[in-house]
């Protein structure tokens, strides 16, 4: 089947089997790596990506599923130079540790922050509760969501 | 005075390419004509093997090969335990099961296709016939006389017993006076569920006739030594490279029987042959931590004074040896004792083979086990003798100047102030205010509970003559010629930060920016001899290789300005990327020096070219961090629900280079100490199917399940080594698991209640709550 799809900007066509799952497309056909895999249950939200703007669980998607769409992977979510607040934030705050989590949870942030631009931590940890982190205690991360927060809403950003 | 950057909180060097998406972990790295593999795993707990019929996985669209137990034998090694305990039995763990398989998801035959989801298909092809066999899963009913043995050849379900004791017993028991607190305490199977399940790149080039291996380890050299064994390959044709690790707590301290079979079937097939975990697999089949059953005595004096410690321990290790399974039960022994020092101690220890996946190191390995004892038994002693919890811990601690103190297990403890710990976990938590709350709410029927717990754990792995395979760290340093500086590590983090750690510790001794310092780890080309990372041992042992290392180029780096400036080594200090004079009268730049050393025009005699130096670190002993938590809970009476409302912690980890990864560490410890103690628990049921088989039954914690923890360290500084740094990965699991429990306990010890085992799920509390209303 083909998924014609406009990933981080850019269009592709790829003829696919209709079991390929989303992610193992993002993955594997389109090459961003940057989406991991942390379950088969749909549970851990490692696999967070933006479609249409909207927060999914791309190993709970076939890639055919996404035809049409538009996709935002963690990979063009900021650059090297101009990181997005998101990332200056986990990077401040040491929201990460081993980072098998956190593209994941800065796309299920992305999302919350979307919804709720300025959460309390209560807000935060129930939002981002569809993506688990082994090694943070999940603390740092609020913070640094917190962080992201702030700069977003401030007038400079 | 030049500043230091040991304490900083500085930014991790890790991260930008972490959160840019861009770090390469094991299934990222694709190969030319790579292969995916995937495994046929038993699906009984305990039977024989007839027949493995592959036919019509061999036929299945895109399949290259099929690998059976009968095909590896005698060319594929077994799966290595390298656990040195006297009368340890060992049973053969093939990498591919033949005559018979001990627990459920066993691997039976690999499949070898052109895509993963090929290579899927036809793994549900494999047909296996088998003769089921009775299944062994409760460890104490696996030591009755009656029991099925698992391994026949071995007589009888005990892979081994081991005694610790101490002191004189004959006086203790013969003491009327002394009270005797007995109580049984169950230690719950968990998984360490890390975020990236295991995976490996098996690569072998036929012309080199070289092995290269990615996989997710926390030790690329010993698992380099040891699949060159396996597969009867000379070490120097051999390289393993730990890429981005997502993850490990002790899960990846290991060699997998999958490892084995996909360098096998790489060199076999002449092409990469990747695996990758999925989550179902490693609950399945990556080791399981803890799952211990403590029958213990307390002997106490009237006034608080623990005398004595008795302990009997049941480890389920599970069917098969994994690398240190039989190890692990035997830490808990030689930690029993706590911050205590009490006088006599007894502990036998059984290791008993079930059918069940292995047991092995899981954040903390045998150290959590022991505190949870000790910590659970000196809230019984406060209870029963009517004294407060802290008071009781207060009177049994032995004092900073009774240090190095040697126990009665064997252990010397370095340095340590438990009073301190305590008495400020005590004045930051409120704790006087929160006894008062307590009472207060009492009355009103609400159940308010405090749980405190002193622990002290051993770390720093560690003495050579202790360890199975060496406890020394090699490090590394390096000036190039552009005086960048390159630091080599044998270590592995995985998450803990040591790009970062190392680079301050190497840019503090040579006086240069932060930014210069590149460091690398986990490449066995790259990095020549290393042990890896566990038994938080990166800091302690591998940073102070480096800081070793360092040390050298920078004594090298002296003599060579010393003779350019005409002054003596001595009178030169390195600051702000300079060498210099004190007053700054003479100084060269650190990059000048360095291209001094390295073109080597004009050397002082005596003093060979280049500027290289390293380290093989060993320790003279472990390290022993400490610290006081307390949990505060509330208990609804009629739910049984608990809610964590606070939780403090003050924990002494030695030495502290960077703040940051520190509270990180603690953090994500406490996270899995708690999740312990109310959530987690790894079920097989009577036959040996394993219950909690997916992320929907096995209750890892989330973000919303924690209140926001209020932590404090302190620095009580070890002699063991230079930088007079502990260890901090495992302390925040090792303290937190008893101080929940005991909060539970104190909540519900007016409605009688004395001990409950974990997990603290509602429906436990409740139940127990129901009888005694009913009573």
């Amino acid at each position: 089947m083909k998924i014609r799809a406009k990933i981080n900007g850019h269009l592709r066509e790829d003829e696919v089997e209709p079991r390929l799952l989303l992610v193992h497309y993002l993955r594997d056909v389109a090459g961003l790596t940057g989406t991991h895999i942390g379950c088969e249950t749909s549970l851990c939200g490692a696999c967070t990506v933006l479609l249409n703007g909207e927060a999914v669980k791309s190993c709970t998607l076939f890639a055919v599923q996404a035809d049409g769409s538009e996709i935002t992977t963690i990979e063009a979510l900021g650059s090297h130079d101009k990181l997005h607040p998101l990332q200056e934030g986990f990077w401040e705050e040491h929201g990460l540790q081993c980072g098998f989590c956190t593209p994941g949870m800065i796309l299920a942030a992305y999302q919350l922050l979307c919804r709720n631009p300025h959460p309390s931590r209560e807000e935060i940890r129930k939002g981002l509760e569809g993506n688990l982190c082994r090694c943070t205690g999940y603390q740092h991360i609020v913070k640094a969501v917190e962080y992201a927060a702030q700069k977003i809403g401030s007038p400079e950003a | 005075m030049p500043s230091t950057i040991l304490g900083e909180r500085i930014k991790r060097k890790e991260d930008p390419r972490l959160i840019q998406g861009r770090g390469h972990y094991v299934d990222d790295i694709k190969l030319e004509g790579m292969l995916h593999m995937a495994f046929a795993r038993s699906i009984h707990a305990h039977a024989r093997i007839k027949s493995v019929n592959v036919t019509h996985a061999r036929s299945s669209p895109g399949v290259v090969d099929v690998i059976t137990g009968e095909e590896i034998k005698g060319k594929l090694g077994l799966v290595p335990c390298a656990a040195g305990i006297e009368g340890l039995k060992i049973p053969d763990h093939p990498c591919l099961a033949t005559e018979k398989v001990c627990y459920v998801g066993e691997p039976i035959a690999a499949i070898i296709a052109t895509d993963r989801y090929l290579a899927r298909d036809a793994a549900d092809k494999i047909e296996v016939d088998y003769e089921p066999l009775p299944v062994v899963t409760d460890p104490e009913k696996a030591l009755q006389a009656d029991s099925t043995v698992i391994h026949p050849e071995l007589g009888d379900n005990v892979a081994f017993v081991a005694r610790l004791e101490g002191g004189d017993w004959r006086a203790v028991e013969s003491d009327n006076t002394l009270k005797v607190i007995k109580q049984r305490l169950i230690n719950q199977r968990l998984a360490p569920v890390s975020m990236e399940t295991r995976g490996v790149v098996a690569h072998y080039s036929p012309g080199e006739e070289m092995l290269t291996v990615w996989s997710s380890t926390q030790i690329p050299h010993i698992l380099k030594t040891q699949l060159a064994l396996m597969l009867g390959i000379d070490e120097p044709h051999c390289r393993v490279i730990a890429p981005e690790v997502g993850g490990g707590f002790g899960s990846k301290l290991n060699l997998y029987g999958e490892e084995g079979v996909a360098c096998y079937a790489s060199r076999k097939l002449g092409r990469p042959v990747k695996w990758i975990e999925s989550r179902r697999e490693n609950l399945l089949a990556t080791v399981h931590g803890r799952d211990q059953i403590n029958n213990v005595e307390v002997y106490v004096q009237p006034d608080g004074k623990v005398v004595g410690l008795k302990c009997w321990i049941i480890a389920d290790l599970g069917a098969y040896h994994q690398l240190l399974t039989p190890a692990i039960p035997t830490l808990t022994a030689l930690m029993i004792l706590g911050c205590y020092h009490i006088k006599n101690v007894f502990v036998e220890t059984r290791g008993v083979f079930t059918n069940k996946m292995a047991t092995d190191a899981y954040r903390g390995a045998g150290r959590p086990e022991a505190t949870y004892i000790i910590e659970r038994v000196m809230d019984m002693v406060a209870r029963e003798l009517n004294m407060d919890a802290a008071d009781l811990r207060m009177k049994n601690f032995p004092s900073p100047e009774d240090f190095p103190l040697d126990l009665p297990t064997g252990v010397t403890y370095d340095t340590a102030n438990y009073q301190k710990t305590l008495k400020r976990l005590l004045k930051m938590s409120g704790y006087a205010r929160l006894r008062k709350e307590q009472e207060k709410l009492r009355k009103q029927g609400k159940y308010l509970g405090l749980g405190l717990s002193t622990y002290v754990e051993i770390c720093a792995m560690g003495p050579s003559s202790r360890m199975p395979a060496g406890g020394w760290e090699f490090g590394s340093v390096k000036v190039e010629p552009t005086g960048k500086v390159t630091v080599l590590s044998g270590t592995s983090p995985h998450g803990q930060g040591e790009e970062t750690t190392f680079a301050q510790i190497a840019a503090d001794v040579l006086g240069i920016s932060f930014d210069d310092v590149t460091v690398y780890h986990g490449d066995t080309f790259q990095v020549p001899m290393g042990i890896g990372t566990f038994g938080s041992r990166t800091t302690a042992v591998g940073g102070t290789a480096i800081y070793n290392a360092a040390m050298q180029i920078k004594k090298k780096m002296a003599r060579i300005a010393a003779h350019k400036l005409n002054v003596k080594p001595g009178e030169l200090i390195f600051s702000e990327g300079k060498i210099r004079t004190r007053d700054g009268a003479k100084s060269m730049g650190f990059a000048e020096v360095a291209a001094e050393a390295i073109f080597a025009k004009e050397l002082p005699a005596g003093i060979e070219p280049g500027l290289t130096a390293h380290s093989f670190f060993e320790p003279s002993n472990y390290t022993f961090p400490f610290g006081a938590h307390l949990a505060v809970v509330e208990v609804d009476a009629e739910t049984g629900e608990i809610k964590l409302r606070n939780y403090y912690a003050v924990d002494d980890c030695g030495r502290v280079i960077n703040p940051m990864l520190v509270d990180g560490q603690i953090h994500g410890g406490l996270a899995q100490g708690i999740g312990q103690a109310l959530w987690e628990s790894h079920v097989y049921d009577e036959n040996g199917q394993l219950v909690t088989g997916t992320l929907m039954d096995y209750a890892v914690p989330k973000a919303h399940q924690f209140p926001w923890f209020e932590t404090e360290t302190m620095e009580t500084k070890t002699p063991i080594n230079p930088l007079g740094a502990k260890g901090v990965g495992e302390a925040g699991t090792i303290g937190s698991t008893p101080a929940i429990v005991n909060a539970v306990v104190d909540a519900l010890s007016p409605l009688g209640v004395r001990h409950l085992d974990m997990p603290l799920q509602p429906e436990k509390v409740w139940r127990v709550l129901k009888q005694r209303a009913t009573a």
